[in-house]
């Protein structure tokens, strides 16, 4: 089939505002976006600028918007979204170039909710693994799947709103190592998410669990965040 | 141009450069480089497990997994190396978890683990539950842990810089020089060790397992500073890619009982492997399909064949295997019980095939996915550059670019994690220890020539050739004639259509000016990298004549210890290759043929 692609592009030593570019290419409905994107610079114009790497939705870089709604283009079929197609970068972080935008304010984010395992007691006098149940082990695992790729974050009003906004992705790592029976510094995080750039500036829209490319429920893990932070308490 | 010092540079950021990084820092001042976001490396996309003898489901030994890897690798592999990784396993399993990796559990709480092709129980022969799995992401949990350990330690990271070379000064490593895609600015690091983690090159053939980021740049830009290579016609095929994808079906899926079907409706593995059958080792399996596709028996005669994880299927055959769990009672499986141990590969089909593997068998075909070969190590990670084993002063490298080695001629399932983190943190550890007490070698003047002249050669040539083009050729070529099986005639061919291919790139120019993420002029880079790996691997297979391991050499179908038993090095001098040779560390386990 002859798919038609509208790009979004900006080359900051150039252009003083974006455009839009249309190329038109053959494809197969079960083929990739990406596929696509990466015969749009190797035949069409090379100075066309995305970032890729697994090409099957693991790694997390090439999250942008298709069709006005942010998805990984790996992860995209042809099928999916037909064959006019409009391909932006996300929004609220800042273009550097084509689909290419900064990723720092989403990093630092991140590191702000004290993104890894905390646990200073003493190591099991074997040796091994410390213990843990199986129920326990499920009870985080879905916070677990995610992949950085910023769609959820770059889909909230609110974060469009202000970057200072800690966003989804930020929580969902909260998340994961809070409920992590493990871990020993839940209650630093929930004092951090709890500040005010943190849940209380999640209006629950649900638009980052519809952008999610690995299916996790953002707007659910906020929830029982929330619920934490009243309560006191992790169940 | 910005020069930075550092103790410690290490080039990559997937699990060996993260391990290697995360050590490093303890004691020198380290800075960790990379083309991709650390979390982006290809080490996420691991899914099956990483292989350790904790004996937590069913008895095992240590020296299991060393007679298994021994064997996996046709004999090719260095026994001192191997009995030291499959040592430093276990406690390295335990590190990770302590670390907070979120493995799955055992009822009683410990680390969970599944069989995996080439693993056993020496005793009975039967598959052994070996690799330590956290549902199927094991390698995204290890990244993830390993950068979020990073963080926690405050590691100095350069994202999205890509090392185009390698400094030396009198002969030892002196730092890298790396460009800054945001910027398109060169950087010089100099440094007193330098550890070389940039992964595999699975992009130099068509249908494969491997990331856009997989161009073995790490392995060319060694090459060209006189570092060999070795080992390099070894590179694996897993037998389970989707097809015409090659994204991977793991390993893990014949683990919870999956099997290969042909066109017949056949599970034909019992015929080549009789004993572990579809846990055979991968040379073994993927070169089995190819036979039944030759043989007409590929699905509706084409080229792929089932895999078949419903769960009917699988309780047929472990019914009929005797297949059982722990405790002794029979080894059954429901839709429920696959969902929730494979739960990304369900995804992946429903994505990209729409099948939906708990009522539909996938279609799959071998895919390019692993290298063997690399950089020569020791087990240390220092680099050694000769027949001798000489150490270059200073030069480490881990992971998947080097060569230990700990696979030889064929990599078991499992034990590539289990590399990267046990060697990376020797390399990490080392790297330290070496630049503590050494001084800067002096920069060239000239630090920046080589990078300039490469690039400037991309900018400048006379545009009749397209990089893209170039790499679809090469891509092609390498998959039709260095691939699972391997003919002379074959590899001749694609020898010469390599060179011609590199010739031809000499004309390729990029049309991107800018200095902004010039990302046409890195990706025409890499494809230099491409070209340079082809032709060393496929040099290197044209001059082994016997079949061993993932080398199945069609014109010499045995393996011949007598004159074979031994490393390839290859260098790159003045444009042309010399081969040589090295011999293989044997200690416990004299070569024997290889049934499974
Ligand atoms: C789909 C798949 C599944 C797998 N499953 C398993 C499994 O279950 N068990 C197992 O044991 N093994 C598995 N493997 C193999 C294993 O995952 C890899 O061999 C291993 O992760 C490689 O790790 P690494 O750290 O060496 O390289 P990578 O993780 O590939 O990292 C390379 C790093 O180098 C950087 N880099 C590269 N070039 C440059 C440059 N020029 N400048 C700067 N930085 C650079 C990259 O940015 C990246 O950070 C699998 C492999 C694949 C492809
Ligand atoms: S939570 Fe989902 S959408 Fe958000 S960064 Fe993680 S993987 Fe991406
Ligand atoms: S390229 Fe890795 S998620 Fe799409």
């Amino acid at each position: 089939m002859q798919v038609t692609l509208k790009i979004f592009r900006f080359n900051p030593e150039k252009d003083r505002k974006f455009h839009y570019e249309t190329y038109t290419l053959e494809a197969e409905p079960t083929e990739r976006v990406l596929d696509l994107l990466e015969r749009v610079k190797g035949y069409h114009d090379g100075t066309f600028t995305f970032r890729r790497s697994c090409a099957h939705g693991v790694c997390g870089s090439d999250a942008m918007r298709i069709n006005g709604r942010n998805r990984l283009a790996c992860k995209t079929l042809v099928q999916d979204v037909g064959e006019r197609i409009t391909i932006e970068p996300l929004l609220g972080l800042r273009v550097i170039k084509d689909l290419v935008v900064d990723m720092e304010p989403f990093f630092e984010n991140y590191r702000k909710v004290l993104p890894y395992f905390i646990n200073e007691s003493p190591l099991p006098e074997d040796g091994r693994e410390r213990l843990q149940s199986p129920e326990e082990r499920a009870r985080f695992d879905d916070t677990t799947k995610c992949i950085l790729c910023a769609a959820c974050t770059t889909s909230c009003p609110s974060f469009w709103a202000s970057d200072d906004y800690l966003g989804p992705a930020a929580l969902v790592a909260a998340h994961r190592f809070i409920f992590d029976s493990r871990d020993e510094a839940a209650a630093q995080r929930l004092q951090i998410v709890a500040e005010t750039s943190g849940l209380a500036r999640c209006h629950t829209v649900f638009n980052c669990t519809m952008a999610c490319p690995r299916e996790i429920q953002i707007t659910k893990a906020i929830g029982e965040l929330k619920m934490a932070t009243i309560t006191g308490k992790l169940d | 141009m910005k020069v930075h010092q550092f103790d410690v540079v290490v080039v990559g950021a997937g699990g060996a450069g993260l391990m290697a990084g995360l050590y490093a820092s303890r004691s020198a001042k380290t800075a960790v480089i990379s083309k991709l976001y650390p979390t982006r490396s290809h080490t996420g996309a691991a899914q099956g497990g990483i292989g350790a003898a904790l004996g937590n489901m069913e008895e095992d030994r240590v020296e299991w997994h060393t007679y298994d890897t021994v064997k996996g690798s046709d004999y090719l592999g260095d026994q001192d190396a191997i009995a030291f990784m499959c040592e430093q396993a276990p406690e390295i399993v335990y590190e990770l978890e302590h670390m907070g990796l979120p493995f799955n559990r055992t009822p009683e709480g410990r680390i969970a683990q599944r069989p995996f092709g080439g693993h056993t129980n020496n005793e009975t022969g039967k598959p052994v539950r070996r690799a330590c799995y956290a549902a199927d992401r094991t390698g995204h949990m290890i990244l993830q842990t390993l950068y979020q350990q990073c963080v926690k330690n405050n590691v100095t990271f350069f994202d999205e810089f890509q090392v185009i070379d390698l400094i030396l000064s009198n002969g030892a490593a002196a730092g890298v020089v790396a460009l800054e895609l945001a910027t398109g600015e060169l950087h010089v690091f100099h440094a007193k060790a330098v550890v070389f983690a940039t992964g595999g090159y699975g992009r130099v053939w068509e249908i494969t397992t491997n990331a856009y980021a997989n161009t073995g740049d790490g392995i060319a830009i060694a090459l060209r500073r006189g570092i060999p290579a070795e080992d390099m016609e070894f590179f694996q095929f897993h037998p389970t890619g989707i097809y015409r994808m090659g994204i991977l079906i793991t390993e893990g899926v014949r683990g919870e009982g999956g099997v290969l079907i042909n066109d017949k409706g056949e599970r034909f593995m019992d015929r080549y492997a009789p004993h572990v059958k579809d846990l055979a080792s991968r040379d073994v399996v993927s070169r089995a399909m190819y036979l039944e596709m030759r043989e007409g028996r590929g699905i509706g005669g084409k080229r792929y064949l089932y895999l078949d994880v419903r769960p009917e299927t699988v309780n047929k055959y472990a019914a009929i295997d005797g297949r059982t769990n722990p405790d002794g009672t029979p080894y059954t499986v429901t839709a429920e019980q696959i969902l929730a141990k494979l739960p990304d590969i369900i995804d992946f089909c429903r994505t990209y095939l729409g099948v939906d593997p708990v009522t539909q068998p996938m279609p799959v075909q071998p895919t390019a996915h692993y290298a063997m070969g690399g950089i020569p190590t020791n087990i240390y990670g220092e680099v050694v550059i000769d027949e001798k084993n000489t150490v270059m002063p200073g030069m480490y490298a881990a992971g998947e670019c080097a060569c230990v080695s700990v696979h030889g001629a064929n990599r078991l399932g499992t034990n590539s994690l289990l590399d990267i983190v046990v060697f990376g943190k020797q390399a990490g550890i080392r790297a330290a220890e070496f630049a503590n007490g050494a001084d800067f070698q002096p920069l060239p003047d000239d630090a920046l020539d080589y990078t300039r002249s490469q690039l400037d050669g991309l900018r400048h040539g006379s545009g009749k050739e397209n990089a893209f083009t170039i790499a679809t050729e090469l891509k092609t070529v390498m998959f039709d004639h260095v691939g699972v099986f391997r003919t002379e005639e074959g590899m001749s061919q694609a020898l010469e259509k390599i060179r011609e291919l590199k010739e031809r790139f000499k004309d390729v120019r990029v049309s991107d000016t800018g200095k902004v993420f010039n990302t046409e002029l890195l990706n025409a880079w890499e494809v230099s990298n491409l070209l340079d790996i082809a032709e060393v691997t496929t040099a290197c297979a044209l001059n082994r004549k016997e079949s061993r391991g993932a080398h199945a050499h069609e014109d010499y179908p045995k393996r011949d210890d007598e004159n074979w038993l031994k490393h390839t090095l290859v260098w790159q001098r003045d444009g042309k290759l010399e081969i040589g040779y090295k011999p293989v560390t044997i200690t416990r386990f004299q070569p024997k043929e290889r049934v499974y």
